[in-house]
Order: structure tokens, then sequence, then C-alpha cells
């Protein structure tokens, strides 16, 4: 089981010049990129000993489309929460509606997870799912490997790479260093179409929309992209090598190239 | 009425001094005592928590926290936040110490927010928060509503308090901690080779004004007469692939004394990538080009003119 985020488009991200605050209407919407490469390595695993592989996502009305990249890609089926009564919930709050769509679809080996989404950069959600299934969790992988009684896994920390072994089922996430995620065929694209997708409001799960987002903790007040503060000096000069000579002498003398 | 509490912890020793430097302020304001978590067997840093401003030092040690584990280090801090009932839980935003952070939001039932550069009290006397959002080309502000109220923090967004000798309170709780569920195999040392752009001290770097792949050359031999790591946006790694890896919103975030952006535009999304760079400097042929807002220094000029001449400038200049 993979959990999937169809966030907005980073790389078409743009910002109102009078507001500073991103524009989120009507950009395309897309999976974090974290979180694809937590379905290839998925795929990757299916490729090598078989299995299914079934997304889960908390989304909303453009979740459905950005999930056929992953049906494409070569998951198997896909599984969407969509109420509009959820939207804006915090990790915590998103914790919980995951847990009562796992318990629904039951029957997982491995909850696999980017380790963070790009659009939140809260990297809460396979920690905080670990805690209310009470699995084992191994965060940060950058190679995976089914072994004889669980998985391995390469975590990439600060300082070290740490080698785990983990019984199964557990909740791993990943760093984009694991893969690069593949590129659907066109073929493989008109087949997802095919695929089977669910899709579930809180109620349909058992949860009381209202109750869900009561218990959302955090709240985001403002969003705005901050003013660069930089000197902003063009290098004035006659020729070429006047202009490059005062641009290493500005360098020299900011020290920066000093330890 | 019990006394209001502030807790911190991370495992990173001078990370956890800068919290204490930031939880003093936030004991302050909301007229609580400030209260240091050690967990393991370090047995200086109580001496040195108070030194920074913390009241209490809570020590929780046992041989299973020797090393780190998540469920362990769990278990360690859920019994000091059972002991102290606080209002507010810092943790060091190392990658440990988020993964253990939201192990314990989740346990506690609570919010947690992610990497606070900015943390202050509102006027209900929760926490509110500034972190970067949207692969870190916004800022958002955020409050949390639900005690006790968490965040993580990386290093150096706090400073840490002049030490200063204080009576020292260390309460060391006796608790029952669980074995880890997931076994260390292999612990392996990162060579300071593999350290990446992100730790790079200098930085060039390669846009779209790079008409094609040969041309990286001069970019290279300016390279080599700073000692810097070669960078690049996004299109030139993902869609002509002349480099592997790119700076900015999908790819690193890299944080240079120098950065010298050339043929670069300057997109929000490579931006997002520079924010943290010392100094910026840019050479690009078009005047409106942004990227000469976000520089500190900047040529309007064809790079394949000023990359050679700033290169001989600075090679003459640095003998």
């Amino acid at each position: 089981m993979v959990l999937l985020k169809d966030i907005v488009d980073l790389n078409e991200l743009k910002m109102d010049p009078s507001t500073r605050r991103p524009v989120v209407e009507r950009v395309k919407r897309r999976i974090s990129d974290v979180d694809k490469r937590a379905l290839e390595a998925a795929i990757r695993l299916k490729e090598r000993h078989g299995g299914e592989v079934a997304t889960l996502s908390v989304g909303g009305g453009g979740t459905r489309t950005a999930m056929l990249e992953a049906l494409a890609m070569g998951a198997d089926a896909s599984y969407i929460v969509n109420d509009g009564a959820l939207a804006g919930i915090d990790s915590l709050a998103t914790s919980k509606v995951l847990r009562a769509a796992l318990e629904r679809v039951g029957g997982y080996d491995l909850i696999l997870c980017g380790e963070m989404t790009l659009d939140s950069l809260s990297a809460q959600v396979g920690p905080r799912l670990a805690e209310l299934l009470g699995l084992p969790q191994v965060t940060y992988a950058k190679h995976l490997e089914l072994v004889e009684g669980g998985l391995r896994a390469v975590r990439d920390l600060e300082d070290v790479d740490e080698v785990v072994q983990v019984g199964l089922p557990a909740v791993v996430s990943v760093v984009r260093e694991i893969n690069e995620s593949r590129i659907p065929s066109l073929m493989n694209i008109m087949r997802a179409k095919k695929k089977p997708t669910e899709e579930w409001d809180a109620a349909a799960l058992g949860l009381s929309a209202e109750e869900v987002r009561a218990g959302s903790s955090v709240e985001v007040l403002d969003i705005v992209a901050p003013l660069v503060e930089r000197k902003r000096v063009v290098i004035e000069a006659d020729t070429v090598e006047e202009a490059a000579e005062k641009l290493a002498g500005a360098i020299l003398a900011e020290r920066v190239l000093e330890g | 009425m019990a006394v209001k509490s502030v807790l911190v912890y991370s495992e990173d020793g001078e990370l956890a001094l800068q919290l204490l430097g930031k939880g003093r302020e936030l004991a302050d304001k909301i007229g609580a005592e400030l209260v240091a978590l050690a967990i393991g067997p370090r047995r200086s840093d109580p001496d040195r928590f108070v030194e920074h401003g913390a009241d209490r030092v809570i020590v929780v040690d046992d041989p299973v926290l020797s090393k780190f584990g998540v469920e362990p280090y769990r278990a360690a801090v859920l019994r000091a936040v059972k002991a102290v009932d606080p209002e507010m839980i810092l943790v060091g935003a190392t990658k440990r110490g988020k993964e253990l952070a939201a192990r314990v939001a989740a346990a506690l039932d609570t919010g947690c927010m992610t990497e606070c550069f900015h943390l202050d009290v509102d006027g209900e006397g929760r926490l509110e928060a500034r972190r970067l959002t949207y692969g870190g080309s916004t800022v958002a502000t955020e409050v949390s509503k639900r005690r006790p109220h968490m965040a993580t923090v990386p290093a150096r967004a706090f400073k840490k308090l002049e030490p200063s000798p204080r009576k020292e309170e260390v309460v060391e709780l006796d608790v029952e901690i669980p074995a880890p569920l997931v076994e260390v195999v292999e612990t392996r040392q990162k060579a300071r080779g593999e350290a990446g752009l992100e730790d790079a001290p200098v930085i060039v770097s390669a846009g779209r004004g790079f008409k094609e792949k040969g041309d990286l050359r001069l970019l290279e031999a300016l390279a080599e007469v700073l000692g810097a790591r070669i960078g690049c946006t996004r299109p030139i790694a993902a869609d002509l692939g002349w480099l592997e890896e790119w700076i900015g919103i999908s790819g690193h975030k890299v944080a240079p004394r120098l950065y010298v952006a050339c043929g670069i535009s300057g997109t929000i999304q490579h931006a997002a990538g520079i924010r943290d760079a010392r100094l910026i400097v840019s050479i690009n042929n078009q005047e409106g080009a942004s990227i000469h807002e976000m520089s500190d220094y900047s040529i309007v000029g064809d790079l394949y003119t000023v990359l050679p001449a700033l290169t001989k400038a600075l090679k003459e200049k640095m003998k």
C-alpha cells in the first residue's frame, strides 16, 4: 500500500505579484515527487517478488485524475478519500483518516510513503501511522529489499547510512535518492483508466468529517513568498574585462572564499 | 495549580542548547518553567542545560537508550511529558528528531509544526510558527490549537544563551523502556567526500543560458579556480540531461557561502533552492531577468565572454 498525495505541480507554481501568495487554483495537480518514488519502489518490489500494489490518497476533486499516473506506472488499484469537508486538515487528522481507510482496505504487508510531501513539508504522516497502527517504522529509506523474515533497508541519516531489518507489516518512508520513478508508456496510460479506483467520503469510512476537522490542530494562517533581501548591485563597466575585474573584486571583498 | 512548563529535547547537544535559548523566551512569555530532557547516558548534559537556561533537567536513562531507536526514545519522551505535563514541546529537527516528534505527537493526539525557524506565543498562549512550505518557495505562518503545542526546530534557527552559572535541579525518572522494533544491522559512516551539494561551500551553477553541453567547460574552469561544486537548474538536468543533480524546489536546497548563477533566469522554483546562500552572484544577458533581483552582485552580459574574463580575474587576484 503506497500513500500518495496529489499537490499543485511545483514546476508550474507561480506567485501572485501583488499579494506574494502562491496561486494554487487551476494549477495542474500531480503526485508529490517523493511519494512517486515510494510508488516506484513498491512497483520494483512487485516486479521482483510478485504481489499487488495499491495506492491510497486523501485528496479532492483532482485526485482521481492525478492518480491515473500511479495506475499507469504500475499500481493495480487506487483508493481515494475525497471529502470536501476534509480540506486543509493537518497531519494529525490526515493520519487518522488514513488509518480508517487502511482498516477498510486491510490485507497490506507493507505501507510505503515519501518522507514528506513537497507542499506541506511536514514529514509526519509515516511515523504517525506507525504509532496509530502499532507497526514498526523505517524512515528515510534509500534502498529496500525483501529478505527472509521481512525487509532490509538502508536509511539515509545525516552522518551515517544505517542498515536495518524489520518484520512485516511495517511503515516505510523513502527519500528522493531511492530511485528515479519511471515514465509510463502511452499504452499503460490508456490501460490505467480501466484499473479499479474506489472513492470514499468520510462517512463511508465511519468517520464524521466535522469531528475529523475539529481534531485537526495546526491551522495555516497565511502563506507568502518571502521577500529576498539582497544587495542587488548591478556591476557597471565599459568592457567585459572591467566588469569581470569589478565582480572578482567584490567577491573577494565579501570574504566568502575564506574557510 | 501545577507549574506550567516548556519541555525541550534534542539528541544533538548543540541544537539542544539552541532550543533552550528559544525555550527560555517562550517559557518566560507564558510564565512557565523550562525543562530540558536528557535521554541516555551522556552525563555531562544536565550541567550544560542548566547553564544555558533550563530550570530543571529530566534524565531518562536505560541501557536500551545508549543507541537511538524510535520506540525506546518515544517511551522516554512520553515519560517526561507525563511527569511535567508541558504546555509546549520543542524537538530538534534532525532526521531522528523529526520522526521522534511525529511519533510523540501521534501518541499525545496533538499537532506538530515541522522545522520552524520562527516561534512565538499568540494572544491565547498558543504556539505560533513560521516555516517553509511549497518546496521551500513560501513561508507559512501556522498556529497550534491543541496542547501540548509541538514544534521541531532546525539547527541554527535560534541562538543559545550565554552560559551563566545557576543552581541545577536534576530529576532522574525511572521508566520501562521497550526494545526497538527495528534491528540495526550495520552503521556506515558517510565519507566526507559523499557530502553533496547541500554542504558545498562554493557552488557555480548553470542555466538555460548555456547553448550546449560542451559549453559547460567555461563553468568548469571557474569552478576549478574557486574550488567549487557545479550545480544547475532543473531543465539542464531533468530535461537536457547534461548534469545529474539540480538545485531548486524539486531538487537540492543549498546553502553555500558563494553561489554563482550563470545563464540562470531566476524562477521561484530555483530561488527556493538557493535562498540560504550567503552571497549570490549572477551573470545573465537579460536585464529584466529575476535572478538580478535575487543577487547581491550581478553582471548583465553574455556568459560566453563574462565567464572566461571572471575566471581570469579571480585567478589573478587569488594568487
